[in-house]
């Protein structure tokens, strides 16, 4: 076992956990961070993409130890109160998601994309978000949604 | 959820909402593009998935798996595991064979189908790769797959039998004893023979519907408790309903002493639309340890063990005149069941009987499909089931047809579909198509998709040998929705009805519960179904709540599948609010001192006919629930519950085409541009339809060209892992152009017709048909799907050559 600390949608964790537990799994059945769901064993879905220190990881393919002293935020912690995140609106305005499982990751990885690229063309943004896989939307929602929330962030930005 | 109605609540709930009644509203919801209610806890990460559930004490359940194909077990023994630490019990099938009895078939379509026994751990011989063959159940899931390498199992390998033609072969290894014939289910009208005697021109081919993995999002994951008396299990299910009553049967669990739950679900595009062995085992295992139990699947047990889609070998004769009309049609199919017939298995193909002459005339029909048992995993309900494969059949058939008479392939289609002014019309396969409107749809969709000016740039390409070509594929589709009436189904001897219920629960406050017997896992029926209420009862949108996907208050339903949710569950509905309408229409009269002839209805205002005089259903909600002044005779209730049965299935249609170009050098296929115009009758919610079709039209073409179940030669599954199995990325799809056209269906009041299977029924036959459109000029005919870059490379190296 191996002590670890975490901060996870700012809350300190100390835990001991074995080395081969994946961080995914430290999150939904220790911590009780259900919001971020698990797709797939392979690293392909992106359904559990979180933020490690401010940049997208799939937290299926990081072992909790290596997520030690380490600054978590996942879909749960991303809203403002009771005031969501541009980025969640804009999945909600422009009818991103049906069934939602893959809409935390969809999030994450959205939001991560625009610090590289804050103004994504279509192209861009598809490119970008191929890591995520979504089997309800056909994607074109979630496209314009990314758009929608680049944009609002960027207004964001401009009155703050 | 529901909550308690305790004077307590009720008084707060007065309390809180200050004066009851709102304002009179017009009916003005159906058809606005409201946001989804659901999305507020699926964007924040409150959503309650089944893996969500965990409980005091709960234990994790691990199974161990064939790795083999076919093959007898001849020891078995769990016990090794015991000694693990973390681990309560282990069990094998023979441990479990007295109690676990065999996974149901509800459509044994005909009399003399062999239904093999289904125990959900095999006992003495394993079929498919990945069947359960033990089980382990321990304090966390780690510490449960840890301990499955110690059970001790040896297996005496049998031959597979992958091959649906060899499997016919007299003297063929055999999966059953039975013999691997699982049934032959025949049906024709009009006089086939003639139809094909003299024809002048007859098209022949053979497709293949390769096997698909439903792939819904969410993995199933199944938790079940028990007090010692009642059983509760929640699973990531499209059917509640059905499961529970299956349940029962196959675990001796009193009905009443289950409870089904689908909590949120993460997809299921009929892949939960099934009872499965570990949902009667998670039963099982609480029943013997007095413990909450779990399991989860991982994605690799998922491809292995969710049933699959399709798997069709489609060998077609179609007759036709000179000019291009259709004299008949000449359907044998076979069809992949897999190891065992599961829930509907053998009736998925049969669902596309009706389908194949599509929306053209014809004078006869032949149809004929062999169920044939395989060494694979069992085959059952994928979005759209038998409909896209016939589908895909008669719109390739069209293609080649028009390219056999040099004819374009719109052309050929005009010459033969049912025109407006023939509704309703009675298809050769005795389907009455009540409304529609092929001309509509197709103008559109050539006006969208720049239909002259693709095919000017075609001829182009094909003159100077671009060695990129562009092809263009059509598919004018109609599907049958609205499963499905109740006698229908019977005549098909299908184990149960077709209708759908559907329950208004008038609160005190105005406010209003509704209970659907429909179970969405995506769809978005919250919302819907609250548009609807709201109109119908004339009260706020957000002041109606769906309850559904819980047999302990949503008693009774069909659930969700068969694009059935709003043709039926949504009518059920309309029809328990004019219960509730006509109920309170009473009470209005005696608040009003009028008699109840002369109460009118409107914006959820009841008055007396001819005067200002009114009340609101909410002050009538209120004023029964005061129940101290009610009319004689009139119970203290306008609650109400309705059951609808559909008289008949609607029809959608629509035309979509898809452009592709593809590079006759590497075989690399790109989607160009993609329009679909659908006609899916009246639209509650143009958002929400919209997004059906979006999804539908990715899940048909990567039918087309990513997605496909592969076994060796061994009876290995290859794609195991979403590395293996390819479901189409964002960059992997075009930008959709979607469009639509109403023609109402007549059936039912809401004008509806169903949407969700649309998509994918439409998208498979237009994109293959592009493909092969554009490699025409190099004598190709077909490509084999997934239209991969190597099998479109071989298919021009072929034509070549």
């Amino acid at each position: 076992m191996t002590r670890i600390t975490v901060t996870v949608d700012g809350v300190v964790h100390e835990e001991e956990v074995e080395p081969r537990l994946l961080l995914v799994h430290l999150l939904r059945d220790r911590l009780g961070k259900i919001g971020t769901p698990i797709g797939c064993d392979t690293s392909n879905c992106g359904a559990c993409t979180i933020m490690m220190d401010g940049r997208s990881v799939k937290s299926c393919s990081v072992l909790a130890v290596q997520a030690d002293g380490s600054d978590l935020l996942t879909i749960e912690g991303l809203a403002d109160g009771a005031t969501w995140h541009p980025m969640q609106r804009a999945f909600h305005e422009e009818h991103a998601l049906q069934c939602g499982y893959c809409t935390p990751g969809m999030i994450m990885a959205a939001i991560d994309l625009l610090k590289d690229d804050p103004d994504p063309s279509d192209e861009a943004i598809r490119h970008g978000l191929e890591g995520n896989l979504c089997r309800c939307t056909g994607y074109s929602n979630i496209v314009k949604a990314v758009r929608r929330g680049a944009r609002a962030m960027g207004d964001q930005e401009v009155t703050t | 959820m529901t909550e308690e109605l305790d004077a307590g609540i009720v008084a707060r709930r007065i309390a809180e909402s200050g004066e009851p009644g709102e304002p009179a509203r017009d009916a003005h919801e159906v058809g606005a593009a409201r946001r989804r209610k659901e999305d507020a806890r699926l964007v924040t990460g409150r959503t309650r998935w089944t893996d969500n559930i965990q409980l005091p004490g709960m234990l994790y359940v691990a199974f161990l798996r064939s790795p083999m194909a076919h093959a007898r077990i001849t020891r078995v023994d769990a016990s090794p595991a015991l000694h693990r630490p973390g681990v309560v019990a282990a069990f094998t099938g023979r441990d479990l064979a007295g109690e676990q009895g065999s996974l149901p078939c509800a459509w044994p379509v005909t009399e003399d189908i062999v239904v093999p026994a289904h125990p959900p751990i095999a006992v003495d011989e394993v079929r498919y790769a990945g069947e359960a063959v033990a089980c382990v159940v321990a304090t966390d899931r780690y510490r449960a797959y840890d301990a499955l390498e110690s059970i001790e199992i040896d297996y005496e390998p049998l031959p597979a039998v992958l091959d649906m033609n060899a499997a016919l072969d007299d003297g063929a290894p055999r999966v059953h004893e039975e013999g691997n014939r699982a049934y032959v289910w025949k049906f024709g009208t009009g006089d086939i023979d003639a139809a094909f005697r003299g024809a002048p021109v007859v098209v022949e081919r053979t497709f293949v519907q390769q096997r698909l993995i439903p792939t819904a999002m969410e993995p199933r994951a199944v938790a079940a408790q028990t007090d010692g008396d009642a059983f509760t299990l929640h699973s990531s299910t499209q059917v509640p309903h059905i499961l529970r009553i299956m349940l029962a049967t196959v675990t001796g669990i009193p009905e009443h002493k289950l409870r089904v739950i689908a909590p949120d679900v993460g997809g299921g595009f009929g892949s939960k639309l099934q009872v499965t062995a570990e949902e009667v085992l998670l039963l099982l295992l609480t029943r013997r340890l007095g413990k909450p139990v779990k399991w989860t699947e991982s994605r690799s047990e998922g491809n292995l063990t969710v049933h699959h889609g399709r798997g069709q070998i489609q060998r077609l004769s179609l007759a036709a005149e000179a000019d291009g009309r259709l004299r008949g049609l000449r359907v044998d199919l076979l069809a992949d069941m897999g190891a065992y017939l599961m829930l509907i298995t053998p009736g998925i193909p049969i669902l596309g009987a009706f389908m194949y002459n599509g929306i053209y005339k014809m004078d006869a029909y032949d149809f004929t499909c062999t169920g044939v048992f395989t060494t694979k995993m069992p085959t059952d309900a994928y979005r759209g089931a038998g409909r896209p494969e016939a589908t895909f059949a008669i719109e390739r058939l069209m293609d080649e047809l028009a390219a056999e008479l040099g004819l374009d392939p719109i052309e050929v289609r005009r010459r033969n579909w049912i025109t407006r002014e023939e509704f309703p019309y009675t298809t050769v396969a005795n389907m009455t198509y009540d409304s529609g409107d092929y001309e509509a749809a197709t103008e559109k969709a050539l006006a969208l998709f720049g239909y002259d000016e693709l095919r000017a740039e075609q001829a182009g390409r094909r003159d100077r040998h671009d060695p990129v070509q562009l092809g263009i594929g059509v598919s004018t589709y109609t599907e049958m929705c609205g499963l499905a009436p109740s006698r229908v189904l019977g005549s098909l001897s299908y184990g149960a009805g077709g209708w759908e219920y559907a329950a208004v629960r008038m609160l005190p406050t105005g406010k209003v519960e509704v209970v659907t017997g429909v179970s969405p896992h995506g769809q978005g029926h919250e919302t819907a179904w609250s548009q609807i209420a709201a109109d119908a009862l004339g009260v706020p949108f957000e002041d109606v709540a769906v309850v559904h996907g819980d047999t302990a208050v949503a008693h009774k339903g069909m659930d969700t599948y068969g694009s059935r949710s709003l043709a039926v569950g949504g009518v059920a509905l309309v029809r328990a609010c004019d219960k509730v309408k006509e109920k309170a229409r009473h009470v209005a009269a005696h608040m009003l001192e009028a008699s109840a002839e002369d109460i009118e209805f409107s914006g959820g205002t009841f008055r007396v006919r001819g005067t200002d005089a009114g009340t609101t259903i909410q002050e009538i909600a209120l004023a029964v629930f005061g129940a101290h002044d009610l009319p004689d005779g009139v119970e203290a209730s306008l609650d109400s519950d309705a059951t609808f049965d559909p008289e008949d299935f609607s029809f959608p249609h629509g035309t979509h085409l898809c452009a592709v170009e593809v590079d006759t050098e590497t075989g690399a296929t790109r989607i160009r541009s993609y329009v679909a115009v659908d006609d899916v009758g009246k639209v509650i919610n143009p958002l929400i339809v919209e997004g059906q079709v979006h999804g539908g039209l990715a899940q048909g073409i990567a039918q087309a060209l990513f997605e496909e179940a592969v076994y060796d030669s061994e009876g290995n599954l290859l794609t195991t892992t979403m590395a293996d199995y390819l479901l189409p990325s964002a960059d992997d799809l075009p930008e959709f152009v979607t469009a639509r056209t109403e023609s109402p269906a007549t059936g039912n009041p809401l004008g509806v017709k169903g949407v969700g299977e649309a998509g994918t029924i439409a998208s498979t036959p237009a994109v293959v048909n592009a493909v092969v459109d554009a490699l025409r000029p190099y004598g190709v005919r077909d490509v084999p799907m997934p239209c991969t870059p190597e099998r479109v490379w071989r298919a021009v190296q072929g034509a070549a050559s």
